[in-house]
């Protein structure tokens, strides 16, 4: 069994009186890319302001799967969704044919595997998202960008040189840009697609830090390749096998005690 | 630096009703859909070019062909259009494309070769790095300072060696037209030759094969596709170039294989008739456009043939 | 012992092979590098001869005297001045269809046959000699559209001659954006359009501009097509002014003058028997290029310098 370190507010509900409540409810997903079924009848329950992590081996759709959730792959012909994501309060289908994806995209934001800033400045690039909203007033973008800054736990390294291109940062501060980014829109919940698979452990310390704090804030879910990330970062974890949702469950209980044999086999290593 | 630090969600964007949403959605998808076809217009563009090309040509020529017969356009061996007693024979003008493309190739398709797999496979990295944009700045040189070059530099040049070479001739158009077609010939195989694996080579080195030998026996078979369809884009080049020999071969028209005579080809015709004054109409203004047909029939086939070898090559590796 | 006196005999054999054939290699070299340098030399000696015969005849009056019969007096004003009108027209008209169509291609276009029908046509439209777009201008613009023997007729011949260079510069560039860019601008909410203007042409603009000097230096030249429309060759005066300091501040009389270019003046000159006007021709030949070697040598520089900027 993998040692799971103590992480402050690890218990669900010691810090809040409230029972975790929906944000979001997966349900009869399953997902195609052309001929080929990618993603099999998933259903699960996404909590809100709390982390839940996506593990399993390579090409087991973990990806694949949280890239529905903001409607990534209406991007590239020949994709088709069935099933539904719920989202609450409104009760929207995510993955309605009458549902704008860029409404979607509006409410539910990403940070991408490798930090992917544009070639503008730091603070451009942060302000990008509220452009698009048609956000024109200057004293309003400005503020947006320093709290998303701090959210991201980068304003004080970056505040003296917001107009510099973004391409100066290291690995680990443009990824920080990239979730400062994302935040700048207040979204309801944040995706995060391996966000520390190309960052150093130094890097990769201080993002997993940063998930613990915005999860006061936000509702997230985060892919992860790395068992150990997922046991030290979340409150509840899925583990995915070929395009199935093997097992959901609270994080503690599902890596010390396994309801599947599955899980089990991919936690403790048999096969990776 | 409120909204983040409570634990509430409060968005600063104002949550938009639902109705108002659905508006701003539609006609963000209406302009959304407008602007994608003014850009799809601007892309069609080419290819009413081409039909607008096409039907030029064929719309003149049609009235040329009703009354000039097209066997006697294809087989009389005079071209006298504007004379009384008018001949209407294409083999005239091709005669002068044919002789002074074959000129031109023959020095654009070896010297362009031999450039293109000394530059591929030979060349250290600095010469290669010089010389790409300085054959490039050498295929920019706009034709009519060729055509220049080939009447007062060249041709007088010639004339030291060949005392009855007259003022006008194909030769020294010719060769100046291979000059300026070396580029594009060069550059062409080069990307060809570039584009063959570098295990290709590396399974021949590995044998002891000199660079010579690999370059000739691995490298070029290798590529010969790409060589071939640099070859024909070169013959289209060739029969394509108007000022080159508008100037220096002369515009009278003469059936002649015989490069050390004056000629006028299919596009140096087109040229002097442009110069005169032919009112719209009239036969004289429809022989350009038959003469044009003729021309632009020749070069589609080379530029389709070129284009599928270099699609067919690309695919094999 | 024989396999000893043999093997070294081998020896010498194979090491006689290797230097014949790595003779092959310095010869094979050699020869490349002359041909080379054949191209070297021509360039030089068209360079070299232009500026003798031509640089003596540059001077203010040369660029502001209208040709004349008498060859000394002969200037290239309305030869410039026509050409800066036409490539005016050809710019305008060229970049925005070319960069649209560009765009059109790699962002917007599905795989289907009418996107192949547009891409076989482009590249077919870049081998057409121009003398046929010259057919194609008398034709259609000068007389079916009525538009006449002007520079409006000249100029957007020469766009749609330069149309494929714009549009293959484009798609150039815009190819090396990577993915990851645009999903960054779509999952942050953007549409397809925002991206475009935000993002893809923004970043490409650097290689559109290099497309766009090419293919504007290539047009510079040409003469063919214009001769074709009927761009006579004796101007001796100048396309009404486009701004003036009198109301209307704009006209559009100019598009539509008769007009002439430096390629066609170079012609005419060219054709006259009369030595002072074959110096003349030299010198007009020498500004055409020199213009073409800093166009083009500013398109080379600016691809250099962004191979060495972007880094992706």
């Amino acid at each position: 069994m993998i040692e799971i370190a103590e992480r402050p507010g690890s218990k669900i509900g010691t810090e809040k009186q409230n029972p975790p409540v929906l944000k979001a409810e997966v349900r009869g997903l399953s997902f195609h890319y052309g001929e080929m079924r990618a993603l099999k009848d998933i259903n699960m329950p996404l909590h809100e302001k709390q982390v839940t992590a996506l593990i399993g081996p390579s090409g087991c759709g973990k990806s694949t799967f949280l890239r529905c959730f903001n409607r990534m792959h209406d991007l590239y012909p020949g994709n088709r969704y069935d099933g539904e994501i719920i989202f609450h309060p409104d009760g929207l289908n995510l993955l309605g044919k009458d549902v704008d994806p860029i409404e979607v995209r509006m409410r539910i934001s990403m940070v991408f595997q490798k930090p992917n800033p544009f070639p503008k400045s730091i603070f451009e690039n942060v302000a990008y998202g509220l452009r698009v909203r048609g956000e024109r007033n200057r004293r309003n973008v400005e503020e947006k960008v320093e709290q998303a800054l701090r959210a991201a736990a980068l304003w004080d390294e970056v505040k003296d040189r917001l107009h510099q291109l973004a391409f100066n940062l290291s690995g680990g501060q443009q990824q920080r840009m990239c979730i400062a980014r994302a935040l700048a829109t207040d979204p309801e919940i944040l995706l995060f697609d391996e966000p520390t698979s190309a960052l150093d452990p130094i890097a990769t310390a201080s993002i997993e830090e940063l998930i613990h704090e915005l999860k006061e804030k936000v509702t997230i879910l985060i892919v992860t390749h790395n068992m150990q990330q997922a046991a030290r970062v979340s409150d509840f974890t899925a583990y995915m096998y070929i395009g199935e949702l093997i097992e959901f469950g609270v994080t503690d209980t599902l890596f010390i005690k396994p309801k599947m044999k599955q899980t089990e086999d991919y936690i403790t290593g048999r096969f990776g | 630096m409120t909204a983040i630090a409570t634990g509430a969600h409060v968005s600063a964007v104002p949550l938009v009703p639902n109705a108002a949403r659905l508006t701003g959605r539609r006609m963000r998808i209406v302009r959304e859909r407008f602007i994608e076809t003014l850009l799809m217009l601007a892309a069609l563009v080419s290819v009413f070019t081409t039909l607008a090309i096409v039907f030029i040509l064929v719309k003149e020529s049609v009235v040329f062909f009703r009354q000039v017969p097209l066997l006697d356009f294809l087989t009389d061996t005079q071209w006298t259009p504007l004379f009384d007693d008018a001949h209407f024979g294409i083999m005239v003008l091709l005669s002068g494309t044919l002789t002074s493309s074959l000129v031109a190739l023959a020095i654009a398709i070896p010297l362009g070769t031999v450039i293109a797999i000394y530059l591929s496979e030979f060349a250290p990295f600095a010469v290669r790095e010089i010389a790409k944009p300085f054959l490039e700045l050498l295929g920019g040189v706009p034709t009519i300072v060729y055509g220049y070059f080939a009447l007062l530099f060249v041709t007088p040049l010639l004339q030291q060696l060949m005392p009855e070479l007259p003022g006008f001739n194909l030769l020294s158009a010719g060769i100046v037209m291979g000059i300026m077609i070396i580029p594009y010939v060069a550059s062409i195989s080069e990307d060809a030759m570039r584009a063959v694996p570098m295990s290709m080579r590396e399974g021949s080195y590995a044998m002891g094969a000199t660079r010579y030998q690999t370059a000739t026996r691995v490298v070029v078979p290798a590529a010969f596709s790409g060589l071939a369809s640099a070859y024909i884009l070169g013959i289209s080049r060739a029969v394509g170039e108007t000022m080159i020999l508008a100037v220096a071969a002369g515009m009278q028209p003469n059936l002649t294989f015989n490069p050390m005579e004056p000629a006028a080809t299919i596009t140096a015709y087109i040229v002097q008739v442009a110069l005169g004054d032919l009112p719209h109409g009239s036969i004289g203004y429809q022989t350009i456009f038959a003469a044009g047909l003729t021309l632009m029939l020749f070069t589609l086939v080379c530029n389709i043939g070129g284009h599928m070898l270099r699609r067919r090559f690309r695919e094999a590796y | 012992m024989t396999d000893g006196i043999e093997a070294k005999r081998d020896l010498v054999a194979i090491r006689k092979l290797i230097a014949d054939h790595k003779r092959w290699d310095a010869i094979f070299a050699l020869i490349g590098l002359a041909c080379l340098m054949i191209g070297v030399f021509t360039f030089l000696a068209l360079f070299i001869d232009m500026a003798v015969k031509g640089l003596p005849r540059l001077s203010y009056e040369f660029f502001s005297n209208f040709p004349s019969r008498r060859a000394e007096h002969a200037g290239i004003l309305s030869a410039w001045v026509g050409s800066t009108l036409v490539m005016l027209v050809t710019a305008l008209v060229a970049v925005p269809l070319g960069v649209a169509s560009g765009v059109y291609l790699e962002e917007y276009a599905a795989k289907n046959w009418v996107t192949d029908v547009i891409e076989i046509n482009i590249t077919n439209l870049a081998g057409v000699p121009s003398i046929v777009y010259g057919l194609l201008a008398l034709g259609l613009f000068v007389y079916q559209f009525g538009l006449g023997q002007s520079i409006l007729s000249a100029g957007l011949t020469l766009a749609l001659l330069i149309l494929p260079v714009i549009i293959v510069a484009t798609r150039e560039a815009i190819r090396a954006i990577p993915q990851s860019i645009r999903e960054g601008s779509y999952a942050l909410g953007a549409t397809q359009w925002q991206t475009v203007r935000d993002h893809i042409l923004p970043y490409s603009s650097a290689g559109i501009l290099t497309g766009m000097i090419i293919g504007l230096a290539r047009a510079i030249g040409e003469t063919a097509p214009i001769i074709t429309i009927g761009a006579l060759t004796f101007i001796a005066f100048l396309p009404p002014a486009p701004v003036s300091v009198e109301p209307p501040f704009l006209s559009f009389e100019w598009l539509t003058s008769p007009f002439t270019v430096m390629p066609i003046q170079m012609f005419n000159w060219t054709s006259r028997p009369e030595a002072a006007f074959q110096l003349n021709a030299a010198a007009a030949g020498f500004v055409l290029v020199i213009m073409t070697l800093v166009m083009n040598g500013l398109a080379i520089w600016l691809r250099y310098r962004l191979r060495k900027n972007i880094k992706w």
